[in-house]
């Protein structure tokens, strides 16, 4: 009780500091959510798209239709391969115009290629699995082109990589500005009471009783930073879902340890400094 | 009861403060420090609060070591016992009462036995009236009282003074000094560093004199302790 007491009386002697700290915290709690949220979400993206993910062979004018069943059967016996389709030039072209609905005119007496459309195995469908098959596909000699979302797929891997990053190199450096200001804050409070703590010290106070109210001080921070950032994630999350594109948000264990971690934050900080600055008194 | 073993204390720069001195202090003893500036005795006195640790050699005060103690153990032992300096150390912004509750609360003492402790401790230095006042109300030998107060409000077995009259007039002196006897006349030992030679000289208590960092003069000894 005395120790909650008297965080609340520190938080009163300096409240730009205590409210600068929470902040931090906070920012940094915040750049780890949402990054954490973008690469999530492209996890999440990447998981669909990779469902969807086809290799498609396209064949050479003239192929007889019975090659093409032949080497979509030898195909579908690749290990990695989950099942294959032939589509003719027709099949292609009425598959072309559902796709485009309203720009199905675009394609008025156009011909589209005959291909090969192979979907892969769980598992197969990254970008290496993919190259992989590819390659073997590329043999046959009717084959013309091979296409699939290489690209794509890449750049959204790099992105979520990219987002990862940077989420915790911003994240970290927001923790360690908090750290620094949460030091400030605890040396000042030490120096402003070190008369006290002195006094405090010679009638037979513990370490441990004089560290306690700086250390429940410097958790009250850490976890109110985190609620915080909670707060501030959810409500951009929100923003971003109403007005942009669909989202999915941590679950409750995620969230759990984020504001653990906050917690952490403001309580490390204090103990290292406190441990620091009473030595000097 | 206080026992110094072959202690010896080198500070970094200023080099040896305390030089090779083995000495007893039974219970109950009233034992005058004295000697020049910077003969030691605020060092000596330190080592037996354990505030500083000997270079060599060993400080037993009532079972606890000066080699082996850690931090918690120090803080135990500084509750067995009562320190007050020249400066006074009282917090301006309590009142005598409260300055003399800190030294329990911050000790965990249940908060019902507080009042009642502080109430005695206030008594016993003669300050029963003015409990409410705060540190700036109140004169200088006053103030000492407080301090005291502070001091023996955890029934100590030993009051360390280290020149408690040092900042007070000849009639505080007397006041203050008088109040150490009865507090030694209940049992408590007392270690008083001063340089008021007039005090010692009308008093029949022991006193060990200090030069440079060693004992001279032990008068339970009724020689020189030591050539150097
Ligand atoms: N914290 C310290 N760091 C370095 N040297 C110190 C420290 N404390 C004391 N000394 C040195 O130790 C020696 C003894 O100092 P001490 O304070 O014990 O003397 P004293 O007998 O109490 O003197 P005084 O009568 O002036 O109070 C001095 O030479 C002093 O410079
Ligand atoms: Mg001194």
């Amino acid at each position: 009780m005395r120790s909650i007491r008297d965080a609340l009386i520190a938080f009163r002697r300096t409240p730009l500091l205590s409210v600068l700290s929470i902040t931090t915290i906070a920012f940094s709690l915040f750049a780890f959510g949402l990054f954490g949220l973008v690469a999530l979400n492209i996890r999440e993206a990447l998981d669909r798209l990779e469902d969807r993910v086809e290799i498609r062979a396209f064949v050479a004018d003239g192929t007889a239709p019975e090659s093409m069943a032949q080497a979509a059967g030898d195909i579908a016996a690749y290990p990695e391969v989950l099942a294959t389709k032939s589509v003719s030039q027709d099949e292609a072209l009425v598959r072309a115009k559902k796709e485009l609905g309203d720009f199905r005119d675009v394609f008025e007496g156009a011909v589209l290629p005959a291909s090969i459309d192979v979907r892969l195995k769980p598992g197969f469908r990254d970008p290496a699995s993919v190259k992989r098959v590819s390659a073997r596909i590329r043999a046959f000699s009717f084959v013309d082109d091979i296409r699939y979302g290489e690209e794509w797929i890449e750049k959204l891997y790099r992105l979520r990589n990219v987002a990862g990053i940077a989420g915790i190199v911003l994240g970290l450096s927001f923790a360690g500005v908090s750290m620094i200001i949460i030091g400030t804050t605890i040396r000042m409070a030490v120096l402003s009471r070190a008369k006290e703590i002195s006094i405090m010290r010679l009638v037979g106070a513990t370490d441990g009783y004089i560290r306690r109210p700086f250390l429940i001080e410097g958790l009250a921070k850490g976890i109110l930073g985190g609620l915080l950032a909670l707060l501030l994630t959810y409500v951009t999350r929100t923003i971003i879902d109403r007005y942009l594109i669909q989202t999915i948000f941590f679950d409750a264990r995620v969230t759990l340890l984020g504001l653990l971690f906050g917690a952490m934050l403001g309580l490390l900080g204090s103990a290292f400094s406190v441990g620091r600055h009473l030595r000097r008194v | 009861m206080i026992r110094f073993t072959s202690v010896s204390k080198s500070y970094p720069r200023t080099g040896t403060a305390v030089d090779n001195v083995s000495l007893h202090i039974g219970r109950g003893e009233f034992v005058f420090f004295t000697g020049p500036s910077g003969a030691g005795k605020t060092t000596l006195l330190k080592m037996v609060y354990m505030e500083e640790r000997p270079s060599s050699g060993e400080v037993r005060v009532s079972g606890t070591s000066s080699v082996t103690a850690g931090d918690r153990e120090v803080a135990k032992l500084r509750r067995k016992l009562g320190i007050v300096f020249q400066d006074f150390r009282l917090l301006d912004n309590r009142t005598a009462e409260q300055n003399v509750a800190f030294a329990l609360e911050v000790t965990d003492t249940a908060p019902a036995m507080i009042g009642p402790k502080v109430a005695r401790a206030l008594t016993q230095v003669g300050l029963a009236g003015k409990g409410t006042a705060f540190p700036r109300e109140l004169s200088g030998g006053e103030q000492q009282r407080v301090a005291i107060a502070r001091a023996l409000v955890n029934d100590p077995f030993v009051l360390i003074a280290d020149e408690p009259t040092g900042n007070l007039d000849d009639r505080a002196t007397r006041g203050i000094f008088q109040l150490l006897r009865e507090i030694n006349a209940s049992g408590t030992a007392v270690m008083m560093a001063t340089h008021n030679l007039e005090l010692i000289r009308r008093q029949e208590f022991r006193t060990i004199e200090m030069t440079r960092g060693a004992v001279v003069f032990d008068s339970a000894e009724q020689k020189p302790a030591r050539e150097s």
